[in-house]
């Protein structure tokens, strides 16, 4: 074989393989996960987080501002704190509430935040105020049973 | 008899230990002798052809069909979900993670490694390397580095087609024969791929096969007995070994990987 075609074989190879992991990179990969330096954390916490995972998007008005970096175990106040970090240009009131919501009949979890009328914005480290449980399955239901058996006593 | 069995175990376990000591000194040997690999960088890429250019048609069909495959496979379990729209999801994410590095390295392993292996050990057995040594070309540095980095070069790239040559095939079979819609196939999987956590932990796991099957390979034809038989022998465990590690090498790496992500 000829030096020069083999070099050309040889470069056409790299050249495919380089490109089959650009493809997956920014095809079939999301390259865009939010990076350290645009972003901002903020912490919410919650009494109950249902199935919510680590990595779950965080959305507002249905629309991706960031993800779900860290949940973990309060223990002073027995309660989840749930680490956000959401795009820097994506600024929301100080008194932006967040719930924890399902999308979808598999029940992929996510945090949704509601914007509140604050002028002041949420900066990093900051905290959200107000926030909203996941529904649980069993205390609706539980409800629900507790009201049926209500309207059913004899007054 | 007792005594003899038990002599024979002893004898079993020091050869054992004398090898594994002989290989990890070839590694180490191999890495020291590394620099006329980059330096005469003709050598290797004469290398990259044979074992990396001439892969290329069994790892692009194969991934291809693994595609396609699961494109079948998984669709049909998802539509009993009624969630046929995820099956991007478990194309993607069972190539980049799991399929395309190990599948595309044991195929590596038994077209290129067991090739290597009858190469060296032919050269061996014809004493061409004891040549070499005679006119002070060190045969470690002129014929067994090169085709180590080859292994460690190659390996990703051709992970990384058998994983897009797989998303292709899965994208054939699932959007345009059974008809899943484009749109969703393609942005569901965008948002559960994530680079860090599963492409570029796909990528490491392949760097890492590569340097297996190229140091198994080149060290069993390096240590072949010279004869027809001894070359045919190191060949056959080529394959078996290198397979073996693969697959051992990718629970170890996935357990560490993938343990703490949910």
């Amino acid at each position: 074989m000829n030096r020069t075609t083999l070099d050309l074989w040889v470069g056409l190879f790299v050249i495919a393989g380089i490109a089959a992991l650009l493809f997956l990179a920014l095809k079939v990969g999301s390259m865009n996960t939010v990076n350290t330096s645009d972003s901002y954390e903020v912490v919410a916490r919650f009494e109950n987080i249902g199935g919510l995972k680590v990595r779950a998007p965080v959305k507002s008005a249905g629309v991706v501002v960031g993800r779900v970096v860290d949940i973990r175990f309060d223990n002073e106040r027995y309660e989840a704190a749930v680490t956000l970090r959401l795009g820097k240009h994506y600024a929301f009131p100080k008194d932006t509430s967040a719930a924890i919501l399902t999308s979808g009949l598999l029940g992929e979890q996510y945090v949704g935040l509601a914007a509140g009328g604050d002028s002041v914005k949420l900066k990093d480290k900051d905290q959200i105020q107000l926030t909203q449980d996941a529904v649980v399955l069993e205390n609706l239901i539980g409800q629900f049973l507790y009201g049926k058996a209500q309207e059913g006593a004899p007054q | 008899m007792l005594r003899r069995a038990i002599e024979n175990l002893g004898n079993r376990t020091v050869q054992g230990i004398w090898r594994m000591g002989f290989a990890a000194r070839f590694f180490f040997a191999v890495l020291l002798h590394s620099g006329t690999a980059f330096r005469r960088f003709g050598l290797t890429i004469r290398e990259m052809y044979f074992t990396g250019v001439l892969s290329l048609i069994i790892i692009l069909v194969s991934g291809l069909f693994v595609g396609m495959v699961l494109g079948l496979q998984g669709y049909e379990t998802l539509q009993t979900y009624g969630s046929e729209e995820a099956l991007g999801i478990l194309v993607a994410l069972s190539l980049v993670r799991e399929l395309g590095p190990v599948v595309a390295a044991l195929l590596f392993a038994s077209r290129a490694g067991s090739a290597i292996t009858a190469e060296i050990g032919l050269m061996k057995a014809t004493e061409q390397l004891s040549a070499m040594e005679m006119m002070a070309v060190d045969p470690i540095a002129r014929v067994v580095a090169p085709r180590f980095w080859t292994g460690v070069i190659s390996m990703p790239l051709l992970a990384a087609l058998f994983s897009a040559m797989g998303i292709f095939g899965g994208y054939l079979v699932g959007v345009q024969l059974i008809g899943v819609d484009e749109g969703s196939f393609w942005a569901q999987m965008q948002s559960a791929v994530d680079f860090e956590q599963d492409i570029l932990n796909g990528v490491i796991k392949s760097v890492v096969f590569g340097v297996a099957i190229s140091t198994i390979a080149l060290f069993e034809g390096y240590d072949a007995p010279p004869t027809a038989e001894g070359v045919s022998g190191a060949t056959t465990r080529t394959v078996v070994t290198s397979s073996l590690a693969v697959l051992a090498l990718d629970f170890v790496l996935t357990a560490f990987m993938f343990r703490g992500l949910n």
